[in-house]
């Protein structure tokens, strides 16, 4: 297989792909993927991403004052309750 | 090779439908310790009883103890810290509101953690985000769709991603792209979690979650390397 004819097995593959992998289909079981050193180095990398994504972020802290905000807001809440309940 | 589904972290995600029910503090207790802020499962159940019966000293202990975990999310989930902030302020509020409503079926930070995503899925939808046609809705603009690259050089990704590369590019995902991304891969729900908290089939969830990081790795093939941008 010429590396040209290549590229075209591998667009007409990926093209498909996301239909493939919604259908629940294992895309390793595909025959063009088992003979293509492209379209596996391209599903390995998509693996690496997802496993340094986790890596990525880390728990970070809210700003200080976030807290002062929320008090206020249920303090107002609280205050409309009790106005409708005084009300009624 | 199970493609899509092979890098899903193990994270239990029960339902959140908030009611009444006591057997809170027990589930509390039982909830697993993530925050440094924590005290004691006894201790901890106590706080949550105390802030459902009203006291809202004890709501502010809650919130100390998962405020790091919710503004987290609501920052991955956005991608912008004064977004993150009004979200995080409004799923405080929804929870004080829904306090007493929580029964326990599943720990306390996960059903907070659902309801925070909840209340960023509202805020997308705002945002004119239509998330009940995935098809439709979530597919970027074409010029904004992964392309791809034939021919091109591979990437060697293993090892050798860019971290701050990797930030910008999932930052820049399309919001629709992120999102999945972000449930699925960072947050480790399930396809079948994520078709019913955005109301679409699981395979779209798995179509949208592989065209996003095809997206992520177009971009980090773009970003000039270390020795480059020197």
């Amino acid at each position: 297989m010429s590396q040209t004819t290549n590229y075209v097995a591998c667009e007409a593959f990926q093209s498909k792909m996301p239909q493939l992998i919604a259908s629940g289909a294992d895309v390793a079981d595909h025959p063009h993927f088992k003979d293509c050193d492209v379209c596996r180095a391209l599903l390995a990398d998509l693996e690496t991403i997802a496993a340094a994504a986790r890596e990525l972020f880390p728990i970070v802290e809210p700003p200080d004052d976030l807290w002062e905000q929320i008090e206020s807001a249920i303090e107002d809440e609280e205050s409309e309750i009790g106005r409708h309940s005084n009300a009624s | 090779m199970p493609y899509s589904d092979s890098s899903t972290q193990s994270a239990s995600h029960a339902s959140a439908t908030p009611v009444r029910d006591s057997a809170s503090a027990t589930a509390l207790a039982s909830s697993k310790n993530h925050y440094s802020t924590n005290g004691s499962a006894s201790e901890q159940a106590e706080i949550l009883a105390r802030a459902q019966a009203g006291d809202n000293q004890a709501f502010a202990q809650l919130y100390s103890m998962h405020k790091r975990r919710i503004y987290s999310l609501c920052l991955r989930m956005v991608g912008s810290v004064a977004e993150a902030e009004d979200l995080t302020q409004e799923a405080f509020l929804q929870f004080h509101r829904k306090i007493d409503t929580f029964r326990g079926e599943s720990a306390l930070s996960t059903w907070l953690h659902r309801l925070a995503i909840n209340v960023v899925l509202m805020h997308l939808r705002k945002k004119g985000l239509q998330l009940t046609s995935l098809d439709e809705a979530m597919e970027p603009a074409p010029d904004q769709r992964p392309g791809r690259s034939f021919g091109a050089p591979d990437l060697i990704l293993s090892g050798a991603i860019d971290r701050l590369a990797l930030q910008r590019a999932i930052d820049d995902l399309p919001a629709g792209y992120r999102l999945i991304f972000v449930l699925h891969d960072i947050e480790g729900y399930e396809h079948n979690e994520i078709a019913t908290l955005l109301d679409c089939s699981i395979g779209n969830s798995k179509s949208q979650l592989h065209k996003a990081r095809l997206k992520l790795r177009e971009a980090l093939r773009n970003y000039p390397l270390p020795e480059a941008r020197r």
